[in-house]
């Protein structure tokens, strides 16, 4: 490699790198704007609108419920079928129960929730707030003195978190119970075992943590979606890439913050 | 306008580049309390960046501009919020809140900024409405009713705090003449019986030697001619004339490409056109 292509090559990666540091530090700004007027909101006027937040809170979550329930469902059954013959092998079958409830509660639960409510939510937000923009919509309600963040951002927030963080809670239960159809149906296992199994091998670390990182997760969404979707330029072409991104991106960042938060509650919990 | 009387509005030296390229030079105006002025111009001259800076939504590159006195430019947002409830804008396409009823648009500022109960805004709602021909609509969405009316919807949205400033971008452009006449009156109401300060901007010519008191025009980024309607209906300018009078001819061109036409279409010559 010569010496100019090296520095191009550097200048490249310096170019991304300077890129990604700017994104999220706008998600970063954004998220600090939207606690600061959360809790103003909280104590002083204008307070936070209640019916729009409910109104958010079915339009994302609870409409998301029935694709939920069912991806969950399938991803339960097919543990079974995956995990069952290897706790066979080692004549295990009995600690199927604990096995799929480990993998759901702390894992697979919150992840899978909150993928497909990226798709769904974040999506659904990018595209909304991203047209408001180009409809001038959000410059109108900052010259009429309403703040988008309060006004705009606020009730998805909350609606988004606490929709992702009780959609955890359904998903965890039906993923677990997806497993034991298969155990009663195909395995022969008393489905009175596998839920006793299943309580009894979960802690409350387990239950706990997925709910924590469905509440991450569920702030992760609404917060990339409503920066994509605010900081949407150049007519329909921008809403589609804002849209695209949101999801792409709170993926990506899901996966990331999976991670990191799986390595910290083995180390400090 | 009289030397004595503070400005409402003053704008001072304001300066405004979009990558690279000067789109406001030094752009200086007073405006005084009651005073109509309209900002006439040529597509494309800045006229629409001029008015987002003004009302704060641009921050100039150089230059101030004063609202009661205070600088719009360098207000915190909690400053800014305050005199944004002192001032109205109908944006050109209307830019109504897509989610919302007619009714809702107009009782939103309302609803977020007085603590008036449900019948006083819904009277309000209904006079702002009627002001601008539109009372029977309340209850449509915005994609249900036509670009026209969307407009009015958006002044009357603008007029629902009874704003002491309203700022308009192309309130006429795409009405039929009835409702370009009853935007032009209402203007001119609003100012003689209730004293609203108003900044047009627009390029119907029309409506500008109707309502103004006063006219500037902004070609290339400068005002380059300030004064009263009469002086704009007989203009010494040749670039107003050609403006005022319509003229495909002069020294405005239609065209504002900087590349050599002929080497452009058969993709000879450097790119930028030497």
């Amino acid at each position: 490699m010569s010496a100019t292509s090296f520095v191009r090559l550097l200048e490249r990666v310096g170019a991304q790198g300077e890129g990604l540091l700017a994104y999220l530090g706008g998600l970063g700004y954004l998220a600090l704007d939207v606690l600061k007027h959360t809790f103003a909101g909280l104590v002083t006027r204008p307070r936070i609108k209640a019916d729009e937040t409910f109104f958010q809170m079915v339009r994302l979550g609870v409409r998301a419920v029935p694709i939920i329930f069912l991806v969950q469902l399938l991803v339960g059954m097919t543990l079974s079928f995956t995990l069952a013959p290897v706790l066979s092998d080692y004549g295990q079958l009995d600690k199927l129960a604990t096995v799929i409830s480990k993998a759901v509660f702390p894992q697979l639960g919150p992840l899978l929730a909150s993928v497909v409510l990226t798709g769904f939510a974040g999506a659904a937000i990018a595209a909304e707030l991203g047209t408001m923009v180009v409809g001038e919509e959000i410059a109108a309600l900052r010259t009429s003195a309403i703040q988008p963040i309060r006004f705009l951002v606020v009730p998805r927030v909350i609606a988004c978190i606490l929709m992702t963080v009780a959609l955890t809670v359904l998903a965890n239960v039906v993923g677990t119970a997806g497993g034991g159809l298969v155990a009663y149906l195909v395995l022969d296992i008393d489905p009175w075992q596998y839920y006793h199994t299943a309580i009894n091998s979960l802690i409350i670390k387990d239950v706990a943590t997925g709910l924590i990182k469905g509440g991450i997760f569920g702030f992760i969404i609404v917060i990339v979606s409503c920066y994509e979707g605010l900081s949407v330029t150049g007519g329909a072409g921008g809403v589609g890439r804002a849209t695209t991104n949101s999801v792409v991106r709170s993926i990506f960042l899901i996966i990331t913050a999976n991670c990191a938060f799986t390595a910290l509650f083995y180390f400090v919990w | 306008m009289s030397e004595t009387v503070e400005p409402i509005l003053e704008v001072r030296g304001v300066q405004k580049f979009f990558d690279g390229r000067q789109v406001l030079k030094d752009i200086n105006l007073m405006v005084a309390p009651g005073e109509t002025v309209v900002v006439l111009g040529p597509s494309g001259c800045g006229k629409s960046t001029l008015l987002r800076v003004i009302i704060g939504e641009h921050a100039p590159d150089a230059g101030h501009v004063y609202m009661w006195g205070e600088d719009v430019c360098c207000a915190s947002a909690e400053r800014l919020d305050r005199l944004r409830q002192r001032f109205g804008v109908l944006f050109q396409s209307g830019a109504l809140y897509s989610s919302m009823t007619v009714g809702e648009n107009v009782a939103l500022p309302l609803r977020e900024h007085t603590d008036l109960d449900d019948q006083i805004i819904e009277m309000v709602v209904k006079m702002k409405l009627e002001l601008v021909g539109l009372r029977d609509f309340e209850n449509l969405m915005p994609s249900q009713i036509s670009g026209g009316m969307r407009k009015r919807v958006g002044l009357a949205r603008a007029i629902a705090r009874d704003p002491q400033i309203l700022f308009y971008d192309e309130p006429t452009s795409g009405l039929d003449p009835i409702a370009t006449s009853v935007i032009g009156q209402l203007i001119i109401d609003l100012r003689t019986k209730l004293g609203v300060t108003s900044i047009v901007v627009t390029h119907d010519m029309k409506s500008a030697l109707r309502i103004g008191d006063r006219i500037a025009m902004l070609y290339g980024g400068e005002f380059i001619a300030v004064g009263t309607p009469e002086d704009f209906r007989n203009p010494t300018d040749e670039r107003v004339r050609q403006f005022v009078e319509g003229l495909a001819d002069g020294p405005i061109p239609l065209r504002v490409s900087k590349t050599n036409y002929l080497s452009d279409l058969l993709g000879v010559g450097q790119p930028d056109g030497q």
